[in-house]
């Protein structure tokens, strides 16, 4: 009863999702409020009915109803509770429902809180918004139900796929597909523009913070999965460039200059056509992301032949919204207005240059991504393209970005005067030699790029201080007055300041980690002692351990520095039975921001175990970088100027809406 | 999107269900650390064939241990890396390599990124000069406002301020 339930609960929000594309438009067209409204009403109906289907399957996987596929081939009756529940979007079905939940939710939102936008924008916005969303329900319903029931139920499941259980399946999809799906705001917003024709100040104000809102998760949940990675898949590395990781960093590179550059269109109505074309761009690679991850093109040309149904589909939805986005776009941008003129060193042109290096970036990661999938179709020649070819090309970069980072705050707008932005960067350009001197003659000149790169990292992190002491005084007025201008600056001020230091610590922890790794392998028997970094670690014993649903090997290290006793370490390989399948489970001690990892191999026949030992410096920095980065977003996102000053709707429209 | 990483890498853990060896094995370090770190290098250049996007160095396959081993035995017979690297290509391709060599059907592939920079850069230089020369020929074409004309604007302006977004 509760998969039927779902099921039809999924195909009314299809049914509301068909209005909400149609009548919307045709409200707009006949300039009647009331049909407009009609939009808000079915948004929010959408919301509720899409939000019973997705609690429908999560009751499905909680109570392990092996009469639905989906549970019985994702769910286990002895798997933990919290599995049970995140193993709901473990799989290509469950995923997919989560991915149009958090787009109804997005359309709930702007139904919601849009009562400031004009009218006829809210209608149209929700109209976009539901195309993508009936595209999607028809999706799921023809060729991925979840709610599919077997004539025959088995008594237990297959279980969840081993590597998928653990804490970080509950944290990581839905921070990334808020990400992704968010960004369907700022696609909505400028198709709607689009059909308008025309963009006003209402339309920047919304744009930006949807952008931010969708900007922050993508961020958090890209530097979660890459955290996942690094301790689950038990090799130390935390970035792959794999291709499905690529895909879903493509948006990032493109929402972090659309951010920017929305940034621009908000104060100084400039860049609009560019922001219209980098919305629709963002939210493509969502897609594309969202279509290469699911149709198998990328592990194999010839995977799309084993679920042709699924991958023509997805691939159906991508070329509509892409080539209909951006036929529309080449129809109708030349209407919109140009907007304000700015000179080349500006706050704008700042950002320009930083949408240049951003775009060409993300396109980097795209031709490294599908160029050998292009080739192989075209010529049949395979190729690889890995790591060591985006540290090449994607890398580089990054310098002239971060170079030019902290010369962006400094710069006023419309007309800017870089020397003074210099002369306010010498304290951090200073830092940064500093900083170069004293690593280069530390580690006695072994490598010259990596003291180069955390030059560059201090230069980017003290540029971000240097704008705030610039702005508050500090130093140069008494501490009582720096303080209170401190409290006076904007949010959004502070916000800047956070995000572009979080660059640099990234950068910090990058290098740190690549160029000072210390990596031990050996096979080890108890009471052997391996020696990395300074740290002795002993090999206590192997001691076998039962799960809830898998048997463990567990080792244990004990952790000592100069003779003084730390921790007992505890890494572990997991064999679970369902699958047949074995996890490695690394053990993680933390230092400051530096770990030791321990990552188990094989036990060979006399007793002894393949041991790998890393002594990883600064590496957790990776990671506080994007944290602090969506801090930085969040900051901005609170500050008052995105609400106080909110456009109000003109008083004829305020006519109609009462008239609803 | 790592779920699926993970999901391809169970799934090859199921096709190669062999007791499966982590990268880089104790066993098959070089004895000399200098050639053992040119392995290392090399390896990570290479691509285990079986795996998704994964070097050698990396992955736990049968066959990318194999490929390790292969790698070590050339070093130790006194090949120099790109030697290595050709033994390796004649054997199994323009595949194996995880930065494909600058030929001619990889010229798009390298060529894109300093093309997409240099090419937007150019058409932001254009873009410039040419709203910068409309511009200043706007500035000529259009004289300041006239004085009935200030004098309406400032009466506008003192009445009410006008609402943000005309419908």
């Amino acid at each position: 009863m509760i998969a039927e339930t779902g099921h039809y609960a999924l195909v009314l929000a299809l049914a509301l999702a068909l209005i909400q594309s149609t009548v919307p438009i045709l409200g707009a067209r006949l300039r009647d409020g009331a049909l407009m409204n009609v939009a808000r009403s079915t948004a929010l109906a959408q919301l509720l009915f899409v939000a019973l289907s997705f609690a429908a399957l999560v009751m499905l996987h909680v109570t392990s109803d092996f009469s639905v596929v989906n549970v019985f081939e994702n769910s286990h009756s002895l798997k933990p509770l919290i599995y049970k529940i995140t193993g709901v979007w473990g799989n290509h079905e469950g995923s997919m429902l989560l991915w149009v939940s958090i787009l109804a939710l997005f359309g709930g939102l702007v139904a919601g809180f849009g009562n400031n936008l004009p009218i006829s924008l809210r209608a149209h916005v929700l109209a976009v918004q539901a195309w993508i969303a009936s595209a999607f329900y028809l999706f799921i319903l023809i060729t991925s139900n979840p709610f599919l029931r077997i004539a025959d139920p088995p008594i237990e499941g297959r279980d969840l796929n081993p590597v998928l259980q653990d804490i970080g399946l509950a944290v990581h999809p839905p921070m990334l597909y808020l990400g992704y799906v968010g960004f369907s705001i700022s696609f909505s917003f400028a198709i709607a523009a689009l059909i308008e024709g025309r963009i006003d100040a209402a339309w920047a104000r919304w744009v930006r913070p949807w952008t931010l809102v969708a900007w922050i998760f993508l961020t958090l949940g890209i530097a979660m999965g890459s955290y996942w990675a690094y301790y689950e898949l038990g090799w130390g590395g935390w970035w792959f460039w794999d291709p499905v990781e690529n895909a879903s960093l493509m948006p990032w590179p493109a929402g972090t200059a659309l951010l920017h550059s929305a940034l621009v269109m908000e104060k100084r109505n400039a860049l609009k056509v560019w922001t219209i074309l980098l919305s629709i761009l963002t939210f493509s690679l969502s897609l594309l992301g969202t279509f290469l991850v699911r149709s198998g093109v990328l592990t194999s040309v010839h995977a799309f032949a084993t679920d042709p149904t699924r991958g023509v589909f997805i691939l159906l939805i991508l070329c509509i919204f892409i080539g209909g986005g951006l036929t529309l776009y080449a129809w109708r941008a030349s209407a919109l207005k140009q907007g304000g003129l700015f000179a080349p060193i500006s706050r704008e042109g700042a950002l320009v240059l930083n949408n240049l290096f951003l775009t060409t970036a993300c396109a980097t990661v795209f031709i490294g991504t599908l160029y050998p999938l292009a080739l192989e179709v075209v010529t049949g020649d395979k190729i690889s393209v890995g790591a060591p070819f985006f540290n090449l090309t994607f890398a580089p970069l990054f310098v002239p970005l971060m170079i030019a980072v902290p010369f962006g705050p400094m710069l006023a707008w419309k007309r800017g005067d870089l020397v003074a932005a210099a002369q306010r960067l010498l304290a951090a350009g200073v830092a940064a030699l500093v900083a170069i001197a004293m690593l280069w003659a530390w580690t006695g000149g072994g490598s010259t790029l990596a003291p180069l790169a955390i030059g560059l990292a201090v230069f980017v992190i003290a540029g971000a201080l240097s704008d705030l002491a610039e702005r508050t005084g500090a130093f140069r007025t008494p501490f009582a007055i720096a303080a209170r201008r401190a409290r006076g600056l904007p949010r959004s001020t502070w916000g800047s300041a956070f995000a572009h230091a979080g660059v640099g610590v990234a950068l910090i922890g990058i290098v740190c980690e690549t160029t000072w790794n210390s990596e031990h392998i050996a096979t080890m028997r108890p009471d052997d002692v391996a020696k990395v970094a300074g740290y002795d670690l002993k090999l206590d014993g192997l001691t076998q351990a039962q799960g809830p649903n898998f048997r463990e090997m567990v080792a244990q290290f004990t952790v000592t520095l100069d003779g003084r006793r730390l921790a007992v370490m505890t890494p572990s390989k997991r064999n679970f039975t369902t699958r047949g399948s074995s996890t490695t489970e690394a053990a993680l001690l933390t230092r400051g921001a530096s770990q030791l990892y321990i990552s188990l191999g094989e036990l060979t026949g006399d007793g002894a175990i393949a041991v790998r030992i890393y002594h990883k410096p600064l590496v957790l920095l990776i990671w506080l970088g994007p944290i602090l980065m969506a801090f930085g977003g969040l900051l901005s996102l609170s500050d008052r100027r995105l609400r106080v000053g909110a456009p109000k709707p003109a008083k004829a429209m305020r006519g109609l809406q009462a008239a609803e | 999107m790592r779920k699926l990483i993970a999901i391809s890498f169970v799934v090859w853990m199921a096709a190669f269900a062999a007791p499966s060896a982590r990268a880089v094995q104790p066993d098959e370090i070089m004895a000399d650390p200098v050639k053992e770190a040119r392995a290392r290098d090399l390896s990570r250049e290479l691509r285990c064939m079986v795996c998704q996007n994964q070097s050698i160095d990396d992955s736990e396959a049968p066959l990318a241990r194999d490929l390790r081993l292969l790698v070590r035995e050339r070093i130790a017979a006194g090949d120099s890396d790109s030697q290595v690297i050709d033994f390796l290509v004649v054997r199994y391709g323009e595949f194996v390599l995880l930065k494909p060599r600058f030929e001619r059907q990889t010229l798009l592939l390298w060529l894109l990124t300093p093309l997409a920079l240099a090419g937007g850069g150019l058409a932001l230089w254009m873009h410039g000069r040419r709203r910068a020369k409309s511009g200043a020929g706007d500035d000529r074409s259009e004289p300041g406002l006239s004085a009935e004309e200030e004098a309406r604007l400032q009466r506008l302006i003192a009445v009410e301020p006008p609402p943000e977004n005309p419908a």
